[in-house]
């Protein structure tokens, strides 16, 4: 009973996946937004392969890229003041880093809505009280959060880093449907290559402490460094466990082959 | 449950002899992974995947106890005590990717496993009941891989849901309500939340319960072997352990490497980025990708493109995909030829490889945007691979003529060997 039925079960399934076979066009939709669309540009870093380290000076001037232009419109919710003591801030840096932002609280005598100085716990501060206030300020587009999102995007630390130098004029080709329409600027590794984020670096735009140059490309290489950092600050030490971990089960795997051949050793298999 | 040259279990010390009267579960262990069973002689690399399976298992509920210590099945906190759990619990970061990698190291075991019982003809008399349990752990696995992708509540996890659940409202007339009930709301929300944590909790204890019966089941014949001879003497025999313990010892540790070289250099190379997102009902991703395991079957639902005899194209989706698993459970009789081992089936050993490619393609299909050529390459894809099992299969299973075969395990285990030492001696 079973294969006479599995039989016109088949046959079943066969006959509607042929029509739709038949009835699917088998050229795809033109999507000329494909064209124009680029593959991210690669960033190399030395967090990157099979020995990261953490560059701490680019960390630090990546952290204040990010502190001086993109905060203003980004938040960095999943990091708090205290984390940043891994980018090489001794713990009064740190405290007082913090004490430069105010963070909302409560007026201890009064119990009214107050601001205080930061602490080393606290987190970074959001730009803007909620949504509505974020797209309020950006002409109705949405800033995201940047703790993660260097993991968040396909093509990773490329894409971001790709994405900041990567503002140009629209080339002369480009169909008119796909010209930036007002308040939006064309960019050719972003997936609808009009982003309503305005380039937001400039050559000279913050002063490094440690006298580097700070052109588009630098800032933009240092805060891409500092937000894969943010988006994995434990990415150097998993990689060192891992070597580790590796190591142990090789000799584990060794050990055990021999255990294995040893006690197969009379036996035909 | 054995054969009757099986090892006695006797204890010697006076505190395991006590035991031994008053609770047999040493006796029990004995019997079912030490030397009281005989297991044929002749395995290769490819039995290793059922212990691994189990090893995949455990790891699986180790790490997640863990995890539920830390992680809030809430939908306002969800996404963010997963990121706690990464920055601020210690080692967190490492539970945390074992956890999620492990889900996908068990799968790539268990898939191995099923199909080293395709291959091998493990699925027929005397063992239906272990072919049917273990079909019955994969749709548990199934199941609860899908409920835990969900919980970390990222845009994967909430989309991935949607689309799920949605197979219940291509059923006719109640299939809305039924959605409905499931998700305890319009969408995916704190209700469903809540249940797929309650229910991703509660499954891999099943499937452990499973798990038992399936080697219960597997220990009245006896595992299978290369040859697919069932084993007539001793000397066709050795005990599980040590020697099947120490050649899956090896075979663990192989597995523990890989698991650790994907998770530590690499533990978001099977993920997807747009998990990273949190959540947002109100922004669907531009692809809606399940993870790469449930990639053949989503290949298979989204295949069916035409209204054909007035039945929806998804609802043809939806039972293909259903069956494509359900199929499995009448595998045993649909393949009717009493030969196991494909070594003796030339004709099915063809069209085993042609199934693995399929499969394979499938995957690719499924992880691909609906476009062409990925469209009809799924069609064609799942065309085969019911055309395989419910044709192909039983057509082949009658018209084969088997190669010819040794008497006995022993005996293909000494020709082998005779031959091994003439290609010594000539070369």
């Amino acid at each position: 009973m079973v294969r006479p039925l599995g039989f016109l079960v088949g046959l079943g399934f066969i006959a509607a996946l042929l029509c739709a076979i038949f009835t699917t066009p088998l050229s795809n939709e033109p999507n000329a937004a494909h064209e124009f669309h680029k593959h991210p540009r690669h960033l190399a870093l030395s967090s990157d392969g099979l020995f990261p380290r953490w560059d701490l000076q680019k960390l630090q001037r990546g952290m204040q890229v990010y502190k001086e232009v993109c905060s203003a419109c980004h938040s960095l919710n999943h990091v708090a003041f205290r984390d940043i003591g891994e980018l090489g801030y001794t713990e009064g840096q740190v405290k007082s880093f913090a004490k430069g932002f105010q963070v909302p609280s409560v007026n201890p005598d009064t119990g009214e809505p107050a601001t205080r100085d930061g602490l080393p716990s606290d987190y970074f501060p959001a730009p803007y009280a909620n949504e509505v206030a974020a797209r309020a300020a950006n002409n109705n587009a949405l800033p995201p959060d940047l703790s993660l999102i260097t993991k968040a995007r396909e093509g990773g630390k490329d894409y971001v880093y790709s994405l900041l130098t990567g503002f140009q004029n629209p080339p002369a080709n480009l169909p008119k449907e796909l010209q930036p329409a007002t308040g939006l600027h064309y960019n050719p590794y972003f997936a609808n290559l009009n982003l309503a984020m305005a380039p937001p670096l400039s050559d000279g735009q913050v002063t490094y402490a440690d006298g580097t140059k700070a052109t588009v490309d630098q800032m933009a290489s240092d805060v891409t460094a500092f937000l894969v950092w943010t988006a994995e600050p434990k990415l150097v030490k998993r990689v060192q466990v891992g070597w580790a971990a590796a190591l142990f089960l090789v000799i584990f795997c060794v050990l055990a082959y021999l255990s294995y051949r040893n006690i197969w050793a009379d036996k035909k298999h | 449950m054995s054969f009757p040259w099986a090892k006695q279990y006797e204890p010697q010390q006076p505190l395991m002899k006590w035991l031994d009267e008053k609770l047999p579960l040493p006796r029990l262990v004995y019997n079912a992974v030490g030397a009281g069973y005989p297991v044929p002689r002749n395995l290769n690399y490819f039995w290793n995947f059922g212990v691994l399976a189990g090893a995949a298992l455990a790891i699986q509920i180790i790490t997640g106890i863990v995890l539920a210590m830390h992680y809030a099945a809430n939908a306002g906190v969800a996404f963010n005590s997963v990121e706690h759990i990464m920055r601020d619990v210690n080692a967190g970061w490492f539970i945390r990717y074992a956890h999620m990698n492990g889900a996908s190291m068990f799968f790539i075991v268990v898939y191995l496993h099923i199909f080293r019982g395709l291959y091998y003809g493990s699925y027929k008399a005397p063992r239906e009941m272990v072919w049917l349990l273990g079909v019955v752990i994969f749709l548990l696995m199934m199941a609860t891989a899908f409920m835990g992708y969900v919980l970390p509540w990222g845009q994967m996890s909430f989309w991935g849901a949607q689309v799920i659940t949605g197979f219940f409202s291509a059923i006719p007339v109640v299939g809305e309500p039924i959605r409905v009930w499931l998700l305890g709301g319009f969408a995916p929300d704190n209700a469903a939340l809540n249940r797929f944590f309650s229910l991703h909790y509660l499954l891999p204890f099943v499937i452990a319960g499973v798990v038992i019966l399936h080697i219960w089941a597997l220990h009245i014949p006896g595992s299978n072997n290369p040859t697919g001879i069932e084993v007539k003497d001793e000397q066709d025999t050795v005990p599980f352990h040590p020697y099947y313990t120490a050649k899956d010892g090896f075979g663990l540790g192989i597995f523990l490497l890989m698991f650790v070289l994907l998770t530590f250099f690499s533990p978001n190379l099977l993920g997807h980025a747009d998990n990273y997102i949190p959540a947002n009902p109100l922004s669907t991703p531009a692809h809606i990708v399940p993870e790469w395991y449930f990639w053949p079957f989503y290949a298979i639902l989204r295949a069916f493109t035409f209204n054909f005899l007035w039945i929806d194209a998804k609802l043809w989706g939806v039972i293909a995909m259903f069956a494509s698993i359900a199929l499995l459970f009448f595998l045993p009789w649909l393949d009717s030829s009493p030969v196991k081992s494909s070594t003796y089936r030339p004709l099915y050993k063809k069209f085993f490889w042609v199934l693995v490619f399929d499969v394979l393609l499938l995957g690719v299909c499924g992880k691909m945007p609906a476009e062409q050529p990925w469209v009809v390459l799924s069609q064609i894809g799942a065309a085969y691979y019911f055309a395989h099992f419910l044709i192909i299969l039983p057509i082949v299973s009658r018209i084969e003529r088997p190669a010819p075969m040794p008497n006995s395990i022993t005996e293909a285990v000494l020709a082998k060997h005779a031959d091994d030492m003439s290609a010594a001696a000539t070369a």
